[in-house]
């Protein structure tokens, strides 16, 4: 699905979301809501001016826009890999980005994120994990890093791999590994519409995903273990 | 006794750092809450998962703190390291201590948990913008042998301060990674001196990301987190208005840079080649007034 | 990976109660090792888990020679290890033991 379909699907009600070049931003109306939307495309590698003309968008909505439900439609293959975006302090534009959002959330605005293309490490936690919630369509990717260079790297044969990947969701990339981890709080099939209109009801800001994660059996020791060091008696 | 930083363990960094027999670990090595994912990846784990966590005193303040060993998978995030992490972030909420402070060595998600990493990570971030909201500073300490990186570069980022010394060094794809998947031409990861005037710890104090540069001693870095204890955290929105306009200023007179020395002589620095060769001291004298 | 069990017996008990106490990291060429007071009084126990496998034998005579010099009685240590070199392994155990008499629960 390109851009244009997604929109089209989410708003068939009319959306004025515009276009330049891989990033587009803009409202959409949804049962009635208007809705602020802020998107990438193409698979887009978060650099600098990217995060920085998303943070401004954000910052806007917030100033004129109170309370507006914003979606995030971002498509990333990750941040940026370049010496020059490295020297520039890319990590402080990244979180500066995280921080507008973390603020929008804080004033009230409810934040929908779906992963619709592609969502990998920097581009993923500074955009779409920070979310009060997170969807995902089911033909999306999710990850870190491909078996192959991750057997690279770690020295692990890729079959050791491919093999646990089986079984584990706990390295290998896909939707339905970061549903078991608790990161996509359920992913959107049929009518977009509808999703969206049902996941802006259902917003909280309680962090729910190492239950989620518990629950679902992708991960079985973060919730206890950050709960045993959140009361531990002593000290 | 050597009191460098950057040799230093986590654990000795941690005692030295803190008031003399004041740290209180949470899950000690005792408690052998390990990954259980390496040892499915035939991997030793260590008993702490490479972070320990806990409470002490830093002249005399209450605080809570985290060290993690670089050592060990070189500091990466996996779901128990994370998750300590978090708990500690959250326990701050309960008892509200002084600040938070970070002793981060990290190349950021542990790939043999890829995916518990990033979710972890992830939390950590959510941890800390809901510390910061409390009105509790975190405070982020970065000088270790293998800097700070990944993931874990946007979380300093969104700390309230970072200490560094030259040694430290702070960014979001380290260079090897950068090298791996652009090639040498791009970022030569074992050229030391462009791995530091690019990530390294003076450059980070030029563009301001760095709060305070110090000495390579742990000593130092107590100092300045001391000073650093009265920080109070505000972000609120004239606060990332003010951030982003420094941000846009910062890409609009350097974005075409191709070299951090070119950055220094437009911030005035009349003797730009020279900074990496300096002592701290003569570093700090140098650059006064003169940061972005 | 490998992991390796040896029991001792015939130690001279500690002086109770002992603090725990932990050497070394986890890195490559390195090893932590943990030492607990734990009964009963004369055994030792010691527990290696290993990147490196096949040498099984080596570990062996590099503990038996740590246990006939200090005779560690009500002990348990606890070895994660990344191939470390024999030199290393008697190296990290000496300073674990000192650090371990030296402190006090």
């Amino acid at each position: 699905m390109d851009a244009r379909t997604l929109l089209n699907n989410l708003f068939p009600a009319g959306h004025t979301v515009a276009f330049e070049d891989t990033y587009f931003h803009g409202t959409g109306t949804c049962r009635g809501a208007t809705v602020a939307v802020l998107g990438t495309s193409e698979e887009v590698e978060i650099g600098v001016e990217l995060a920085l003309a998303m943070a401004r968008d954000v910052l806007e909505v917030i100033k004129t826009a109170p309370k507006r439900p914003i979606l995030l439609l971002v498509a990333t293959s990750g941040q940026r890999l370049s010496r020059r975006d490295e020297m520039l302090g890319i990590n402080a534009y990244l979180a500066h980005l995280a921080k507008t959002i973390d603020l929008a959330k804080r004033k009230g605005h409810p934040v929908v994120s779906l992963v619709w293309s592609r969502a990998v490490s920097g581009g993923f936690l500074s955009t779409s994990m920070l979310a009060d919630l997170c969807f995902a369509l089911p033909e999306a990717e999710i990850g870190v890093m491909n078996l192959p260079a991750m057997s690279r790297i770690t020295k692990i044969p890729l079959e050791r791999l491919e093999s646990l990947s089986a079984t584990s969701p706990v390295f290998a990339p896909g939707v339905a590994n970061y549903l078991r981890m608790g990161a996509i709080e359920a992913i959107w099939q049929g009518d977009l519409e509808a999703h969206l209109d049902a996941s802006l009801r259902m917003l909280s800001t309680r962090e729910r995903r190492r239950v989620l994660g518990d629950s679902r059996g992708g991960r079985q020791l973060a919730r206890s273990v950050a709960e045993r060091v959140r009361s531990h008696a002593r000290g | 006794m050597n009191h460098s930083y950057y040799e230093a363990s986590a654990r000795e960094r941690m005692a030295a750092f803190l008031d003399p027999g004041s740290f209180q670990e949470f899950l000690p090595p005792t408690d052998r809450v390990s990954s259980p994912h390496l040892r499915q990846l035939d991997q030793p784990g260590a008993f702490d998962d490479g972070i320990l966590v806990g409470s002490g005193r830093l002249s005399g303040h209450a605080i809570l703190a985290a060290a993690q060993e670089g050592v060990f998978m070189g500091g990466a995030v996996g779901e128990v390291h994370g998750a300590k992490l978090v708990g500690l972030l959250e326990r701050a909420l309960i008892t509200r201590p002084e600040a938070v402070i970070l002793l981060l060595e990290t190349g950021g998600v542990r790939l043999h948990e890829a995916n518990a990493g990033l979710v972890a990570v992830s939390e950590i971030m959510h941890a800390v913008l809901a510390v910061r909201t409390a009105g509790i500073p975190v405070i982020v300490l970065d000088g270790g042998q293998f800097g700070c990186f990944g993931g874990m570069g946007i979380v300093a980022a969104l700390c309230d301060a970072v200490v560094m010394s030259e040694e430290g060094r702070l960014g979001l794809s380290g260079p090897e990674v950068i090298e791996a998947s652009r090639g040498v031409e791009e970022f030569d990861s074992r050229d030391r001196a462009l791995v530091w005037r690019t990530v390294g710890g003076k450059h980070r104090y030029m563009l301001g990301e760095a709060t305070r540069l110090v000495e390579d001693s742990i000593p130092a870095f107590r100092e300045a987190a001391i000073a650093l204890l009265g920080t109070r955290p505000v972000f609120g929105l004239e606060d990332l208005e003010a951030e982003h306009a420094r941000l846009r200023e910062r890409l609009e007179r350097f974005g075409d840079c191709r070299e951090s020395i070119e950055i220094w002589t437009r911030l005035g620095i009349e003797d730009p080649q020279s900074l990496p060769l300096l002592e701290t001291q003569a570093f700090l004298a140098q650059v006064g007034g003169k940061r972005a | 990976m490998e992991s390796l069990v040896y029991e001792y017996q015939g130690g001279v008990p500690i002086e109770s109660p002992r603090a725990p106490v932990i050497a070394g990291v986890v890195g490559s060429g390195n090893l932590e090792i943990l030492v607990e007071a734990e009964g009963p009084d004369d055994r030792c126990t010691i527990v290696v888990v290993t990147a490196a496998t096949g040498f099984g034998t080596i570990w062996q005579a590099v503990m038996n020679d740590f246990v006939a010099r200090h005779k560690p009685g009500g002990v348990r240590l606890s070895i994660n290890d990344v191939g470390a070199t024999p030199a290393v392994v008697s190296l990290r155990l000496e300073q674990a033991w000192e650090a371990f008499k030296g402190g006090s629960a």
